[in-house]
């Protein structure tokens, strides 16, 4: 029967008859990108578009993402939308740092990114300032094809990951300037 | 009849296979677990191993004692819950039970109905 189901290319690797041979690299990565977890994290509007996100019009699933963990133990993603003030930013930190690893971090339209138009004394500005971001998706709110395209960003990140990326000093130095055992 | 004596008389080593299932079955969690653990990066600090609380500093201890009344009401619940599940088929099939499942649901509920009673007495469901 004929289908138009896209389903996911297998990575670049040696096949022959009834065998298949690539990298783990390549195979954990394509396992992780095609099921990345996402923890909401949404504060104000650009919750609203990232829950039109997850709808079925935009269907945030298409990308294995259907799942969204609200405990960051089994999260893969933490989708950060909306503004984050200040006294939010200790919170912010606290649940990343519980995700468990390899974890990636988007920060979902201008306030998250930048402190947005609240260029103020209560609000961070952006979420940088206290843990590191993977993917910054720019929008004052940015529209559900935005976030998609920034899950799909971060889908190009987990596939090309090494898997002794977190392992790496490079890794742990980023995590250090952020004061992260 | 041959076939009626094969089908009723087990060997202890007939069941092998499930043995043999069972060993797979733990060996497969097991060892998945063990791989995961040593293959997978991991993070541990002392706030990341803290309980999850949305990201809110902890408060206390969980396993504090708490009051035994709320304990005795929800078994109580569960007890009757269950009683009106067991209502339900019986009433559906009422007609076709006839005398006998009649006799045997007054028995029923006159033992939950003598649980209950002793329960009211004992003061369970006081909950000043």
């Amino acid at each position: 029967m004929a289908s138009n189901i896209k389903m996911v290319e297998a990575p670049e690797g040696h096949t022959g008859e009834g065998f298949f041979a690539t990298s783990m690299d390549k195979l954990i990565g394509m396992a992780r990108a095609n099921s990345l977890w996402p923890l909401p994290f949404a504060t104000s509007c650009c919750g609203i578009e990232f829950m039109a996100t997850m709808g079925a019009h935009y269907d945030i699933a298409r990308f294995g993402a259907e799942r969204p963990s609200f405990s960051p133990r089994q999260a893969d993603v933490l989708l950060v939308a909306g503004t984050i003030a200040k006294k939010m930013a200790p919170v912010l930190k606290q649940v990343y740092l519980q995700m468990a690893e390899p974890r990636w971090v988007i920060a979902i339209g201008a306030c998250a990114s930048s402190g947005g138009i609240f260029d103020t004394y209560s609000v961070l500005q952006g979420i940088d300032r206290v843990i590191p971001v993977d993917v910054y998706v720019p929008g004052c709110p940015p529209r559900p094809e935005q976030i998609l395209e920034g899950l799909m960003q971060v889908q190009e990140l987990a596939k090309n990951e090494s898997l002794r990326r977190r392992n790496q000093p490079e890794y742990q130095a980023l995590l250090e300037s952020y004061n992260i055992e | 009849m041959l076939t009626h004596m094969e089908s009723t008389t087990y060997l202890p080593s007939d069941y092998l296979p499930v043995v043999i299932q069972l060993g797979l079955a733990l060996a497969f969690i097991v060892g998945t677990m063990i791989v995961t653990h040593m293959i997978g990066p991991n993070r541990k600090s002392e706030k990341k191993d803290e309980p999850f609380e949305s990201g809110i500093p902890v408060q206390g201890d969980a396993r504090t004692p708490i009051s035994i009344k709320y304990f005795l009401i929800a078994i109580v619940f569960v007890l009757f819950d269950v009683e009106v599940i067991f209502l339900y088929p019986w009433a559906v099939n009422f007609k076709s039970l006839g005398m006998t499942g009649f006799i045997e649901m007054i028995l029923f509920m006159g033992l939950l109905l003598a649980g209950f009673y002793y329960i009211i007495r004992k003061g369970v469901l006081k909950w000043e």
